[in-house]
């Protein structure tokens, strides 16, 4: 279910005092199954852009293309592209309403056509996904601390089965642990799966360890778009940018500087250690 | 949809209807309402449409921007003139058809009425979009300032006016996140008869309403963390004062409603009260 993005341009109050151009001739293409990073500072639209792609906001230039269907074309049905292209907002915990936690997740299945038997069946499968056993689902979801709160609302979307899963600012306001899981569960979800996911992120360290691809957006364009390492090889740009590189291109660079040969493309602390145990080993003769 | 609500919006721009002293504003608003009422007869309402035509030239925000805030009231306006036209009675009967009949009179009413409904909207609009919150606010507590004597918390009203404007925006702004959350999830909040519009909307309330508590209590935390404790022996960064144009507009405004009440006076001694 590829997901391509033509020319597509996004300004906001066109014509007010408030009129911001959000997204200038966005070109994209995201193929089936792929781990995107979305990176960009505040501001830089790719919480606007993400938002097009289950048609939450309409292009004000440009089309998107699911699985080579126009979603704007006139026998689209927005319904299903929603029910295919699951999006978790930023703080999603804020959207919570129901009594407990297994009937809001089915909220989901249930707004699909699903029976109760079935939706039920697909909040508990999703509920088991983001790691939340039997007992939390009599609970009202108001009682739960933020991080739990953050899983029920993921596994609500997680529950419509979608076939691509984006993620804006999952990790936002989570501490480092609940982060790693967060982010842990949602790597094993798309391997068992093989669903598409979109990260969206502001950070690269949260990122780099995760996905295949990682697509920089700065005012509204796409700045950078490859693989971690391709991205992470212009560090300085993104700084310029107000992004920053890994802890670890910073370190490889460092020691590149002072004359140690190391891989500069080492991006996660595993990887850096294995390009300086390599150098040790083999460099120094 | 949701962002089409303009009242309470602060629309930026360099006018000297912007630089005007709230006080000022909030009096002439007061004025055109009083004004409106006093109106008769078309002379009263041209007049009226002068003024209204021409502050709204000089605050240099978009004409669109303030019919925006018309959209809310259109289902109001709507029953207003229907029930004018039809149930009024008159001395002419212009147009019938079966019990349903239009009059003189009751065509006259319903198009007065909405007239003085849509210049109230504007009117009122130009203000808010025209001043900052807390200028009003500011403006507001000094204008009510001699109640302060007979017990009247003026300071806590006024913080409570202010609080109240600050949060339609923010509170605009989550009801179309938590709106776009649950149409993500499926959500259907078009569709349906009224038991089903009515129920689809719990996804939406119950949220907005944790989120409005949510905002209330870290607001007051952070008042308190800053020592807040109402208003008394409070000063002000940019107390306010008149300035000459403050003094023009004063004489322009308190002018218009003496020629509005002139106009409604000389029209109903000599009779040229038109239609």
């Amino acid at each position: 279910m590829s997901i391509k993005i033509k020319d597509v341009n996004y300004i906001y109050a066109e014509g007010t005092a408030y009129e911001i151009h959000a997204l200038k001739d966005v070109n994209l293409e995201i193929p089936d199954g792929q781990f995107v990073g979305l990176i960009g500072h505040t501001g830089s639209g790719k919480s606007t852009l993400v938002q097009h792609l289950n048609g939450l906001i309409r292009a004000t230039g440009g089309r998107i293309y699911y699985d080579d269907r126009d979603i704007y074309g006139e026998n689209f049905s927005m319904k299903e592209l929603r029910s295919q292209v699951g999006l978790v907002f930023q703080y999603p915990e804020h959207q919570l309403f129901e009594v407990d936690v297994l009937t809001d997740v089915c909220f989901g299945p249930k707004n699909l056509g699903y029976t109760r038997e079935e939706a039920e069946q697909k909040a508990r499968e999703a509920l088991r996904m983001v790691g939340l056993g039997e007992e939390y689902e009599k609970r009202s979801p108001f009682e739960l601390s933020g991080g739990q709160k953050r899983r029920v609302a993921i596994a609500g979307v997680l529950a419509m089965e979608p076939r691509v899963l984006i993620l804006d600012e999952p990790t936002a306001g989570l501490d480092p642990r609940g982060r790693d899981e967060i982010l842990d569960q949602i790597e094993l979800l798309q391997k068992e799966r093989g669903i598409t996911v979109v990260l969206v992120s502001h950070s690269m360290e949260d990122v780099a360890r995760y996905v295949d691809r990682i697509i920089v957006m700065n005012h509204g364009e796409v700045r950078f778009d490859g693989t971690p390492r391709e991205v992470f090889r212009h560090y300085r740009e993104l700084e310029e940018i107000g992004l920053a590189a890994p802890q670890m291109t910073y370190l490889m660079q460092g020691l590149k500087e002072k004359g140690a040969d190391v891989d500069t493309d080492a991006t996660t602390i595993e990887e850096a250690a294995d390009a300086i145990v390599h150098w040790l080993k083999n460099g120094q003769e | 949809m949701i962002r089409d609500i303009t009242l309470g919006q602060y629309y930026p721009a360099r006018s000297v209807i912007h630089q005007l002293d709230p006080r000022v504003k909030l009096v002439t608003t007061m004025i055109f309402i009083v004004s409106l009422f006093v109106a008769k007869g078309v002379t009263g309402y041209a007049i009226a449409t002068v003024f209204l035509i021409t502050v709204i030239r000089m605050s240099k925000v978009p004409f669109r921007f303030m019919t925006k805030g018309l959209k809310a009231i259109l289902m109001i306006l709507m029953l207003t003139v229907v029930f004018n036209l039809f149930l009024i009675d008159g001395d002419y009967e212009l147009w019938r058809f079966g019990f349903l009949r239009i009059t003189d009179k009751g065509l006259k009413t319903a198009v007065f009425m909405a007239v003085r409904l849509v210049y109230l909207i504007l009117g009122s609009s130009i203000m808010t979009l025209t001043t900052t919150p807390n200028d009003l606010t500011d403006g507001l507590e000094r204008l009510l300032g001699p109640f302060k004597k007979i017990h009247v918390p003026v300071h806590e009203i006024a913080m409570m006016m202010s609080i109240a404007l600050r949060f339609i925006p923010i509170l605009l702004e989550e009801t179309d996140k938590i709106m776009k959350a649950q149409i993500a999830r499926g959500a259907d909040f078009e569709t349906g008869n009224l038991i089903q519009k009515a129920k689809a909307m719990v996804p939406l309330l119950v949220p907005l309403f944790i989120s409005a508590f949510r905002r209330a209590n870290d607001l007051a935390m952070a008042m308190e963390a800053r020592c807040y404790h109402g208003g008394d022996g409070r000063t002000k960064m940019k107390p306010l004062h008149y300035e000459r144009r403050d003094r023009i507009a004063y004489a322009v405004v308190w002018s218009y409603l003496l020629l509005m009440i002139g106009a409604g006076w000389a029209a109903s001694f000599y009779g040229i009260m038109l239609l």
